[in-house]
């Protein structure tokens, strides 16, 4: 079992290596969506330490959503995708694969670059922290969900729109305890429990995400 | 081994062929013919159970299809080649191995390719080779393949005069060697060993 997730992984981050402008430019968007803020806004360090959490956690969302869409599509087209759902073991396995895959190309780039935007809102070492626990624990389960909708859309013309449509709402639990996490810190009142409800949420769709998934792709292979 | 039973298939609003059945043992070789649009396709997805039939049932061994048992021995090479353009022919020959839960070592995988004539070529991106060339690399998945059930949509498609016949060569070598086939082609191709049944769709 561990073997097979092994391996997709294994083939999807050399592909990912081979293809770098999508992580780049996924990581870039990040980046520049951040920094501009505090160039609108101003030098107020006051409002800028209220907007940081929801800048930075909305600017990851975006940026986890771009690289969405070509998630299983590569693979349909190549003819790949049939062969994985060929192979003598559950589909959901290969998509937990995916799913982690995606991660470790689009979520743990954003976590690990975040602490450094922090400090142009003016963020304590506390809140960057926390900050980046936050994203690090949180985009699991922005990859989870979002492989649904990948799965769903795939093969459709315009589903680059559809999926954002599908997807964003979803979104908004871990938007909400992302950022709040944060703005317990800020305000002193402790981060732990909105960690551990990001927690949960990723431990959640993780464990269902790539299912469904699964089953919505064998319904797109028909 | 492999058996079909009143299967029918609807795409869409059409329905491509009703009651269709056979039955095929080891060492025998199916050759689906039919016209563009006759559902031959549509057949091999049902057959490697990614289409459900309308109606019908196929049993592989006496049982159904919906096991992993049955992937475990089934491989299939559709119209698309299922290589990926960035890897190279020996990455892609292995991640499928991989991918697949076979063993197969680099070795085996070098001498495939050998075989298949991309000597040379083995390091090389496959975005770089030719349309032929690809559809080598998918079949350099045969050589070493031991699994039983072969399902082959159109092989020889974009292949030479000398590929052809090597095709032709490992598949009869499959056959000596107790295994199934089922394919569709255009071309009429002599395969030198085992029983080769036609089915024509209409």
């Amino acid at each position: 079992m561990f073997r097979i997730i092994a391996a997709v992984i294994g083939r999807d981050l050399k592909l990912a290596m081979r293809r770098q402008s999508d992580i780049v430019s996924a990581l870039f968007f990040f980046i520049i969506v951040v920094s501009l803020f505090p160039l609108g806004i101003g030098p107020e360090p006051e409002l800028l330490r209220k907007l940081a959490p929801g800048v930075l956690w909305v600017a990851a969302l975006l940026a986890t959503m771009l690289s969405l869409p070509r998630m299983f599509a590569d693979d349909h087209r190549d003819g790949t995708l049939e062969q994985l759902a060929l192979a003598p073991h559950p589909l959901g396995l290969v998509v937990t694969g995916k799913v982690i895959a995606h991660w470790l190309v689009s979520g743990l780039p954003l976590a690990l670059i975040a602490p450094v935007l922090g400090i142009q809102f003016d963020l304590s070492t506390d809140a960057l922290v926390v900050l980046t626990f936050a994203i690090l624990i949180g985009t699991p389960a922005l990859s989870g969900i979002g492989a649904i909708g990948a799965a769903l859309t795939m093969g459709l013309r315009g589903g680059g729109v559809l999926l954002s449509l599908l997807v964003l709402p979803l979104y908004i639990p871990v938007l909400i305890f992302g950022a709040g996490a944060v703005d317990a810190t800020v305000s002193g009142l402790g981060g732990e429990g909105h960690l551990s409800l990001l927690a949960a949420l990723t431990f959640a769709s993780l464990g269902f995400a790539p299912w469904a998934s699964a089953a919505a792709l064998k319904i797109a292979l028909e | 081994m492999l058996e079909a039973d009143n299967l029918e298939c609807v795409r869409g609003e059409r329905r491509l062929f009703a009651g269709l059945g056979f039955k095929l043992e080891a060492g025998e070789l199916l050759y689906l013919q039919g016209k563009n649009g006759s559902g031959k396709t549509s057949l091999l997805r049902m057959l490697i159970g990614l289409l459900p039939p309308e109606t019908g049932e196929i049993r592989w061994k006496g049982e159904s299809i919906k096991s992993d048992e049955f992937r475990a021995d089934l491989c299939y090479l559709g119209h698309l080649n299922a290589i990926k353009e960035e890897l190279t022919p020996l990455e892609n020959l292995l991640a499928s191995a991989h991918l697949a839960d076979e063993a197969l070592s680099e070795d085996d995988a070098l001498d495939a390719l050998e075989q298949v004539g991309l000597a040379g070529r083995e390091d090389l991106a496959c975005k770089y080779l030719s349309q032929g060339q690809k559809r080598r690399v998918a079949l350099a998945r045969l050589v070493k393949e031991k699994r039983p059930l072969w399902i082959l949509d159109e092989p020889f498609v974009a292949l030479d005069i000398a590929a052809v016949d090597w095709l032709a060569g490992i598949i009869s070598g499959h056959l000596q060697r107790g295994g199934l086939a089922v394919m569709t082609t255009h071309q009429l191709v002599d395969i030198p060993a085992g029983t080769v049944r036609e089915l024509r769709l209409s």
